[in-house]
């Protein structure tokens, strides 16, 4: 019979048992299909890397062309994605998904930065934007007619307890992270970080733009490297300000010829590594979030 | 005998005549606050090297009359900051519930650290009270906002019920503008004077201020609170009394009330 699972309405129980619809629609396991697939969009995205110290927070992104790795025909017909969003001086996102979804939730927190601006003369707390979004995602998944936004966030940022990292789910769900990778064949990326996150907490800005983007190269397709088209940087963070009290270093995106630089940090001082490099060579056998 | 509730309490209709309800009906538009009916006077505060002096006394009247003399009109914030009131004593009331609410919800934000300020204390109740005005129905109160900024620099704003905003090295809302504020500006004309000012003489110029005003000021009392605001926190006290006062000047005011001059 007729079968689709992107027609039913996120219900998780349907007491009727319609005919040949099988488990598809009514998850006795109490799982919502539709957030399920949401987060599907999430893993067809491009990946994106994130890492917090004790005084900065680095974003990095590498766009594959459309559709994140594989069938690339238009590649050459369209430029590359931007992926990484400046929401206000002192927080910005990094998005893996629905880019459309991404836009209307950047500017959400575009707004509400301002609006915490204006009513308090303060920079938002992150903790709080990334609470308001975490509110309006989760509405989406319960609400009639309404669908959760296809998108995975990393919020990056500074405020007066310093650097924060949060992840953040079509489910609404945010959480804060030390490191943490979301889009496609971010398994590889999430297992470089985790094995060197002893070290993030006292990173410098620069060491922290090398662990980043050897995170991201982890993930690369095979024939792909890192390249001043397809890889962007953002860092924000916080510097000493007058009489001892830290300032907020504004987020500042490099992009283009910009990251040109950082390319060559990242990839210098690798030679000695030989262990990254068979082990992502060993993570291309595996058939991981696809 | 008519046993329905609108009825109830009422003068028979067969004994007393028809009740006349127009009495009962609202016509006309819809009235905001006209003016204040319970109201504080003046609140005082200075800034001296290390943080704020504040002060304002315990009284609040109706009209006139003396009708409440134990009202605190100073609150704290965050024990951070504090927040003087003049004005509608009702008004300061919901006021004082709503950063009852505003801290609670700030607390669960951070616990560990105060992140609202003085400074961003004040910046949002100018703007509660610019919305109300905005709405023709203001919140009927002067306030005076002491703490520090975000530089950790001492900080002293007021903010008016039509949503203005300023600030100076000394400030009194109501009666206190004309009568304490020429005072405190003989000590503190600019900021590099508030910047060698101690804190003990910053206390004593205070007192004397309210001192002043309660010997001129007819809505005044002679109890009152005086807060301290420094970078180790608040230090608030809500039940002290003027001390030396003289009223010999009295003698020689003529030319109001029943004298013969």
């Amino acid at each position: 019979m007729f079968r689709n699972n992107y027609d039913n309405d996120s219900v998780t129980f349907s007491k009727l048992a319609i005919a040949d619809m099988t488990i598809v629609s009514s998850s006795p396991q109490g799982r919502i299909f539709q957030i399920e697939y949401a987060g599907e969009a999430v893993k067809q995205g491009s990946v994106v890397v994130g890492i917090a110290s004790k005084t900065h927070v680095g974003l990095f992104a590498a766009d594959l062309g459309p559709r994140g790795t594989k069938q690339r025909n238009a590649e050459e017909l369209s430029s590359y994605q931007k992926k990484l969003f400046e929401i206000d001086e002192h927080t910005a996102i990094a998005i893996a998904g629905l880019t459309s979804d991404a836009r209307v939730l950047s500017n959400f927190m575009k707004q509400q930065s301002l609006g915490h601006r204006l009513t308090y003369g303060r920079p938002i707390p992150i903790h709080t934007l990334v609470g308001m979004i975490g509110e309006k995602a989760q509405i989406n998944t319960q609400v009639y007619g309404k669908r959760p936004y296809g998108i995975g966030l990393l919020v990056a940022g500074v405020d007066e307890n310093g650097p924060h990292l949060f992840e953040f789910q079509p489910s609404g769900m945010t959480e804060e992270m030390v490191a943490f990778a979301i889009g496609a064949r971010s398994q590889m990326a999430r297992t470089y970080l985790e094995r060197n996150i002893e070290s993030f907490a006292d990173c410098s800005k620069e060491e922290l733009v090398k662990h980043g983007l050897r995170a991201l190269k982890e993930s690369l397709v095979q024939d792909k490297e890192l390249t001043v088209e397809n890889t962007s940087v953002g860092l924000v963070g916080l510097k000493e300000g007058p009489n001892g009290r830290s300032s907020i270093e504004p987020f500042k995106l490099y992009d283009g010829f910009e990251v040109k630089s950082w390319i060559e940090s990242a990839s210098e001082s690798q030679g000695g590594e030989g262990e990254g490099e068979g082990d992502a060579a060993a993570g291309e056998g595996m058939e991981v979030d696809s | 005998m008519d046993h329905r509730p609108q009825a109830w309490g009422r003068p028979r209709d067969d004994v007393y005549g028809a009740y006349d309800h127009s009495y009962m009906q609202d016509n006309g538009p819809k009235q905001n606050t006209q003016q204040p009916i319970v109201t504080g006077t003046s609140v005082i505060g200075i800034k001296f090297k290390d943080g704020v002096v504040m002060a304002a006394d315990n009284l609040a009247s109706y009209g006139s009359l003396a009708r409440f003399t134990d009202v605190k009109r100073l609150r704290t914030f965050a024990d951070s900051s504090i927040v003087g009131f003049s004005g509608d004593i009702s008004d300061m009331q919901y006021l004082d519930r709503h950063l009852i609410d505003l801290s609670l919800s700030e607390a669960y934000e951070s616990p560990d650290k105060p992140r609202l300020n003085a400074a961003n204390l004040h910046r949002y109740l100018s703007k509660l009270l610019y919305n109300r005005r905005s709405k023709f129905d203001p919140l009927w109160n002067h306030l005076l906002i002491g703490g520090l900024d975000d530089n950790g620099e001492p900080f002293l704003a007021a903010a008016d019920l039509l949503g203005s905003t300023y600030s100076a090295p000394s400030l009194a809302t109501g009666f206190g503008a004309m009568l304490a504020q020429p005072i405190m500006r003989r000590y503190v004309p600019d900021e590099e004077s508030a910047k060698k000012l101690s804190r003990e003489e910053a206390i004593n110029i205070v007192k004397e201020a309210m001192k002043v005003l309660f010997y001129r000021d007819a809505r005044s009392l002679d109890s009152y609170s005086l807060a301290v605001v420094t970078k180790e926190g608040v230090e608030l006290k809500q039940d002290e009394k003027l001390e030396d006062q003289s009223w010999a000047f009295a003698d020689r005011i003529k030319g109001y009330g029943t004298q013969t001059v």
